[in-house]
């Protein structure tokens, strides 16, 4: 086993300095593909040397595996599949995401919009809002398991405190920093209150709350994992620390780390397909 | 320094003594220093300076946007204190917006006409410009001189009396401008609007005013204004635009020569 990781890997780094010769095309598809086996190899190495080996009298010698290899994740990925936890596990993280980071928007972007606009208004929300930013959400967990239980709410709790910020100040400077000669051109065309907000102030923002959103969603994805360690008892990051706790099960723990990574690829890409919509895309183009 | 009169045409704008200073930090900045201008009910004036003179400054005050430290402006005998859409500003930069389409910049102004109403409207102006085929484009997708005539679009689709812009045509090369300013000359033909519109380039005020307004450079004073008596398209050989040329390099304090 070991010789054909080792050799795997000596072929992937060949793989990877020759592939310098190839058009820049095959490069794009040769360089991630070898350097992703280049990888594995190496985890698979380095997985079978933390593997020992007991011996008790009178028993069969036991192999012992603290880190899983790949191929053992895999095995791993395969019996949460099929007893049906990833896919509930998933859901349940996704759905405390969904509702924190909706909840969030929702509220951040209106107080956004109007503590960008009305200097009145920033003056009463921005110290706040600039006081509680640096507070990590997981900080508020033991208020939130207080406050909702160890339930769905607790979670959902956090998650909006997560994106909360991000998004009302990523508005609120999307705002500030429109050049006044939009607003004056507004005002000069006779638009009044609601149609300058609807027709100038939200479509001139809106580039920025969008990128504004997709750190927030990130944030959100980062901190329901931590979040469900502690606050919660389903969920995917509840996953991985009852898979240690139970039975030391680091082959469960690996495959929900990469289940996490791949979800977290998977949001990234939704929000950023908002940066196609066609009013927007001036924010995202460089002339 | 005598200012030639509006002539039998009634003023439409009349300026006296405006001052204007920025405050930046401890100094104050004097930027225009008792400017004193008329302009007549449909004449096109041209307001002339070098760079960092107020000519932005002036619009500004001129449209409403910002308050004089000194002195007035009325506008049919009213003092200007807010922006009306009887006279629009076309910014220096950012003139439309490019999270709009064609149609929706021009509709900007006509948001509270009926649906049908503001879809003749924008037709009519899309046809002006000559921008059909365009009207679901964004700005992005144009270039530099279709811009331009959506901005203009823009401010004649709400029949404004006065149109004040500035350096409408300066980022546009030396083709589309030609092209513009003979569109601009049309368009202006055709209505009776009053336009003031700055610009650093002699030649293009030349082709463009009845009259000439140069401004000194800091503080920006009125240094002289020149009447272009002469029928259009102008001919830019000719000794009279050439005579009045000079007259323009000269209150410029520049040698024409170069
Ligand atoms: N809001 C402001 N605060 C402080 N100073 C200002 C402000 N606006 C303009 N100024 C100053 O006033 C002077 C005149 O500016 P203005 O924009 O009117 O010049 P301009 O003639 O339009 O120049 P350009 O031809 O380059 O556009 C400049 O020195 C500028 O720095
Ligand atoms: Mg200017």
């Amino acid at each position: 086993m070991s010789v054909t990781a080792f050799v795997t890997a000596a072929l992937a780094a060949v793989a990877i300095v020759a592939s310098r010769g190839l058009r820049q095309r095959a490069q794009a598809v040769v360089l991630p593909v070898a350097t992703g086996v280049l990888l594995l190899a190496l985890w698979h190495l380095w997985a079978e040397s933390t593997r020992y080996e007991i011996a008790t009298p009178g028993e069969p010698v036991r192999t012992v595996e603290v880190f899983p290899t790949p191929e053992r994740t895999l095995v791993a990925f395969r019996e949460l599949l099929s007893d049906g936890r990833l896919l509930r596990y998933s859901i349940a993280s996704l759905f405390r995401v969904a509702v924190g980071f909706l909840l969030a928007a929702a509220i951040g972007i209106p107080l956004g919009l109007w503590a960008g606009w009305s200097t009145r208004a920033s003056y009463s929300i921005n110290p706040f809002v600039q006081a509680l930013r640096p507070i990590s959400p997981l900080a508020w967990i033991p208020i939130a398991t207080l406050t909702f239980g160890i339930r769905d709410e607790a979670a959902i709790f956090i998650i909006f405190l997560g994106s909360f910020f991000p998004i009302v100040t990523g508005t609120m400077s999307a705002v500030r920093s429109m050049p006044v000669a939009y607003v004056r051109s507004a005002h000069n065309f006779g638009l009044r209150k609601f149609e300058l907000l609807a027709h100038v102030v939200f479509p001139a923002a809106l580039p920025q709350i969008i990128t504004s959103l997709r750190i927030a969603l990130g944030v959100a994805w980062l901190v329901i994992v931590a979040a469900e360690m502690n606050a919660i008892q389903s969920g995917l990051g509840f996953l991985i620390v009852d898979a240690r706790n139970m039975g030391m099960r680091y082959d469960l723990v690996v495959a929900a780390m990469l289940v996490i990574g791949a979800i977290g690829i998977g949001l990234d890409f939704l929000v950023r397909r908002l940066e196609r919509i066609d009013s927007v895309r001036w924010g995202f183009t460089k002339e | 320094m005598s200012a030639p009169q509006t002539g039998e045409r009634a003023a439409k704008v009349v300026v006296r003594g405006l001052s204007k200073r920025f405050r930046r930090g401890r100094e104050e900045l004097l930027v225009l220093d008792a400017i004193d201008l008329e302009i007549a009910s449909g004449e096109f004036v041209c307001i002339l300076g070098p760079s960092g003179c107020g000519k932005s400054t002036l619009l500004n005050l001129l449209g409403g946007f910002e308050e004089a430290d000194a002195g007035t402006i009325r506008i049919d005998g009213e003092a200007v204190t807010r922006p009306d859409p009887r006279r629009i500003l076309v910014f220096q930069d950012y003139s439309i917006f490019p999270w709009a389409t064609v149609r929706e910049n021009i509709a900007l102004g006509l948001l509270r006409r009926s649906a049908k109403e503001r879809e003749e409207i924008v037709a009519h102006y899309v046809e002006l410009i000559g921008l059909q085929g365009f009207e679901d484009s964004y700005p992005g997708e144009l270039s530099g001189g279709m811009k331009q005539r959506v901005a203009v679009a823009r401010v004649l689709a709400v029949s404004p009396e006065i149109v004040f812009m500035d350096e409408p045509l300066g980022a546009l090369d030396s083709l589309t401008r030609l092209a513009m300013r003979r569109e601009l000359l049309r368009i202006w033909q055709r209505g009776r609007m009053t336009i003031a519109l700055v610009t650093h380039d002699v030649d293009e005020s030349l082709q463009l005013a009845d009259r000439v307004v140069v401004m000194t450079s800091r503080p920006g004073r009125i240094a002289g204004i020149v009447s272009v008596d002469l029928p259009h398209p102008r001919d830019p050989s000719a000794s009279a635009y050439n005579a009045l040329k000079l007259e323009l390099f000269d209150l410029l304090g520049v040698r024409a020569d170069v």
